[in-house]
Parts: C-alpha cells; structure tokens; sequence
C-alpha cells in the first residue's frame, strides 16, 4: 500500500469563461476516512468531483491522487464513480442489474478480452453486497430510484475501487431508504476499508455517519469532524450559504 | 417454391443475402435504437442512395465501370457517417441538426446524379425498394464479408459497445476510449445498411433495424435478451417478406416491412394480455 493520502488538493481554482467557480482549494482526504462534501447549489461542488475525476482539465493549482500528480495518474480502476445522473439514466434501457453491474468490471478487463468465470463471481459479489441478488436478472428500468442507486453502488464497487465518490446519490430516494443507505456506505467504509467522498446538499442524515465534513461555497470554508461542524455557528453557515440557514440537528 | 429455388442462381442469393441482413440489421439496430439515433439509419440510408445514384451515372457516361452503384453507395455511406460525426461535434447542442443536413444533402445530390444519369430506370427502383432478382453472386459475396466483419467486430467490442451505449459519462471516466468505440459504431452502422439496401432498399431500410427491436424491447429481460429476440423477428419478417415479395412480384422491400410491423403489432398486443391478466392475478 501507498501512503495514507488519496488525494491532496492545492491552491486549486477553476473558472468557466469569466465566472469564477472554485477558488483556492486546499482539500485533503486521508485513507480510510469517509468524508461529506457539503455545500449549497451552484457551489461548484459538481465541479470539483469533475476535476478530481480528470473529466474537466485543471488549470491553476494541484490535484494529487494516490500520491500521483492527476496528470500522470492512470490506475482510474482505483477510483470508483457514482454520478449524480446515475438515476436519471434511460429507464427504458434493457439493461439487467447484473448487465449493469458487469460494466463497472468492462475498463479493467480491457479491450480483445472477455468477462471470466471469476469476473461473474465478482458481479454477481458486488450485487450480494449491496442486498440486490433476489433482482439480479430483473431489467433495472423496472426498479425503484433506491433500488437503482443500489445497483449503481454495485456498478462501482465491483472493480474492488479504494477511493469511492459519489455525486448526490440520494436524489430521488425516498427518506426511509435513505437512512438504509447510508447505513450500507457506513458500512463499506468500517468492514471494507473503502475511503469515501459524498457529495450533497442534504446537511442532516449525513454527519451521523460521515467522519469528516467539508463545506464548499466557491472556497472550502469548514473542514473538520462531524461534532465541530454541528457546533459551527448560524452566522458561519449564513456566511457560506449567503443567506440565513439553521443546522437541522440530526439525533442519534 | 423449392424447385425454383434450386434451379434459380438469383433466387439463392437473394435468399443467402436475405439471411444475412436479417441477422446484421437488427443486431446493429438495436444499438441504434437504444442509443436514440434511429433517424440517423434514415439519414445514412439517403446518403448511401445518392452514392448509389453516383454509380448509375458513372456506369452511363464512362460505361462498364469497374465501381458498381452498390460499392460506391457503400462508399458514400461510410463518408456520410463520418460526416454526421463531425456536424454532431461542431453543433454540440443540436445534435439532432446533423441528422436534416445530412438527409437532404443525400437526397439532393441523388436528385443531381440521377438527372445526369438520365433519369430513372429499374435499377433505380430496384434500389428504391429491394429487390429479388437483382442480386447477384458477388453482391452476395461482398455482403457476406460485411456480415461477418460486422458480427466479429461487434463480438470483439460487445462490452466497450454495451457500456458506451448505456452510459457515456461512466464509459470516459472508466477509460474507454469513447470516441473511438463511437466512430467505430458509426463506420458499422454506415456498412449495414449499404449492405442491406440491396432486398430492403434505400427508403425501408432503417425499417429493418428499428422495428424488429421496437417488437423486443417489449419483451426481452436485459440487453443480450433485447439484441436475440431482435435478430430473430429480423430474420422472420425478412424471409416471410422475401416469400411474400416473391410469389406477389412485389418489392420485398414493402413485404418485409409490412411484415415487421406485424411482427410488431403482435408483440404489443401479446404484452397487453399479459398485463391484463397479470392485473388480474393481482387483483383477485
């Protein structure tokens, strides 16, 4: 194993065209930790994920992964993807869970090479982990938003990634299964070891489960463990949010 | 029907020609469709008709050219294709506006090829609307090679082919390398349906890829399902079709279609009592 850092951000700042997005990132998330990225729309949040996934090309400042300059990372099968579009896919696709998953394995098997016996196991794995097996051969179009997310977790988490990002994955789920959710990540942050960056706009359920907190609005203005972050005061939060905002304490 | 079969050279063509694009259209078609580009088959086919029309009048003011209207149809397909790629990159938030200009820069570049040529003839028509004589032994043969060059490259990126279609986003940040396993999709595409004008023809052949997939989506669980069920009402609607066209002396073009549709309007209706009376089950 490297060393403990999966990714260090320096000094980063992005704009499109004129309007400036991010600004001044310094933002580090250590191995094994599960950390909330929280921040109100339009913060460039969303813009931050692309940047740290390579999808958009960073002009000023650094971006590391796994003790790699991004510009010279290429071991992306480290790094697992849910996007924020994962439930707004074509619902009509004739897709099953166990054809979607499958593709979490295509860029790791390589081009001229075909799935094997124990690439199946690890599909059919990944699908047993997030609790979707009795579905495996059902078309996922035919699925509820939280089933579906689950089946875009698995999609992730079959390539055995270290480093796991997820975009707003809550979107569309409904409150109960949310909680279940985050349950599960939680839990594939303790057993398996997989550090994880959640990204959202939904401060509550988040910072019972979350080991570290990072608040972006343009800058990171807060970065620290979940009980400071419930003490940051209304007045901070205003300050970041640009209007007035009150913590919804979550009790656990 | 089988003695003439046996006695007739064009009727085992047409019929060996008939199979192959029965298998090759819809299997292309149902990428095609799932990806939403099905007015791009329309699109493609026009295109391919103007290099058909190329052909003609070549074959009339040089005579005997060594380049038949089918190759240089399937020559213009392929550089339409490309095209279409480039328009839908330089107009990135009007996709769809690749799919117009390229369809009316077919059809007005046949109008022109086809004036030159002196107008229309029955090799024009045959083209328009399918044909059962008109195949010959080494139309077969070139069909063949596209058949099995399409299908083994289709095998070989079957997963690149799945995931991009699925979900393009996903694909560029998993590495694969998007544009690529898109342009070679394209080039496929442009190839089939050169090949298939020959018994569908110009203006029926997006038929072909799309209808047959229309009926599976309706029926089939997940996409390996979707692809099989698509093939096989391909090949049923083509060689009904090829049969119906045959006996009646009609265009196959219009049999095999008809067909299809039927195909179609089966499938839905056969889903319709399924719902029903799994509504039933649920109810009582």
């Amino acid at each position: 194993m490297s060393t403990n850092s999966i990714l260090e951000i320096d000094k980063l700042s992005y704009a499109y065209e004129d309007k400036q997005v991010l600004e001044d990132i310094d933002f580090s998330i250590q191995s094994g930790s599960f950390v909330g990225l929280v921040g109100p729309n339009g913060s460039g949040k969303t813009t931050l994920i692309k940047l740290i996934l390579g999808l958009l090309p960073h002009k000023r400042g650094t971006i590391r992964l796994f003790d790699t300059p991004i510009e010279k990372f290429k071991d992306w099968n480290r790094i697992g993807f849910v996007s924020q579009k994962a439930n707004s896919f074509n619902t009509g696709f004739p897709a099953t869970v166990y054809e979607v998953v499958s593709m979490g394995l295509t860029a790791k098997v390589g081009y001229f090479r075909f799935f094997t016996k124990q690439h199946m196991q690890k599909i059919k794995h990944a699908v047993d982990i997030v609790g979707m097996t009795e579905y495996l051969h059902k078309n996922v179009g035919d699925l509820s938003g939280g089933q579906q997310q689950r089946v875009f977790i698995a999609r992730a988490l079959v390539s055995e990634p270290d480093f796991l990002i997820l975009d707003e994955p809550t979107v569309g789920v409904d409150a109960e299964n949310v909680q279940r959710f985050y349950e599960m990540l939680a839990d594939l942050n303790k057993n398996k070891g997989i550090t994880l960056l959640l990204v959202t706009h939904d401060t509550g359920t988040m910072t019972s489960y979350a080991t570290n907190i990072a608040c972006l609005n343009k800058r990171i203005h807060f970065h620290g463990d979940p009980h400071s972050f419930e003490h940051m005061s209304d007045q901070d939060l205003s300050e970041m949010y640009g209007h007035n905002v009150h913590l919804v304490k979550h009790e656990h | 029907m089988i003695s003439s079969f046996l006695q007739y050279e064009f009727l085992q063509n047409a019929f060996f020609t008939a199979l192959l694009i029965g298998f090759i259209a819809p299997l292309l078609g149902t990428f095609v469709v799932v990806r939403r580009l099905s007015l791009i088959a329309d699109a493609l086919s026009h295109v391919t008709l103007s290099g058909i029309a190329f052909g003609l009048m070549l074959d009339k003011k040089l005579g005997g050219f060594a380049l038949t209207p089918f190759y240089t149809g399937m020559g213009f397909s392929v550089l339409g294709s490309i095209f279409i790629e480039q328009l839908r990159r330089v107009y990135k938030a009007y996709q769809e506006l690749a799919i117009p200009i390229i369809l009316s820069g077919g059809v007005g570049l046949s109008v022109i090829f086809i004036s030159l040529a002196d107008g229309f003839n029955t090799d024009l028509f045959n083209y328009l609307f399918g044909s059962v004589t008109a195949v010959s032994r080494q139309d077969l043969w070139t069909i063949l090679v596209v058949a099995l060059v399409v299908t083994s490259l289709v095998f070989l990126f079957y997963k690149e082919l799945f995931m991009l279609s699925f979900d393009e986003e996903h694909a560029v940040v998993s590495g694969i390398h998007a544009k690529r396993i898109h342009f070679l999709f394209i080039i496929l595409t442009a190839l089939v349906i050169a090949a298939s004008i020959r018994i569908v023809g110009v203006l029926l052949v997006s038929a072909l890829m799309t209808l047959p997939v229309a009926a599976s989506i309706r029926l089939a669980r997940g996409f390996k399902q979707t692809i099989a069920f698509s093939i096989l009402f391909g090949e049923a609607s083509v060689l009904i079709g090829l049969v119906a066209g045959y006996f009646f002396e009609i265009p196959p073009g219009g049999t095999i279609v008809v067909t299809a549709i039927l195909i179609l309007i089966i499938t839905l209706g056969f889903k319709k009592l399924q719902q029903r009376s799994h509504f039933k089950k649920v109810m009582s």
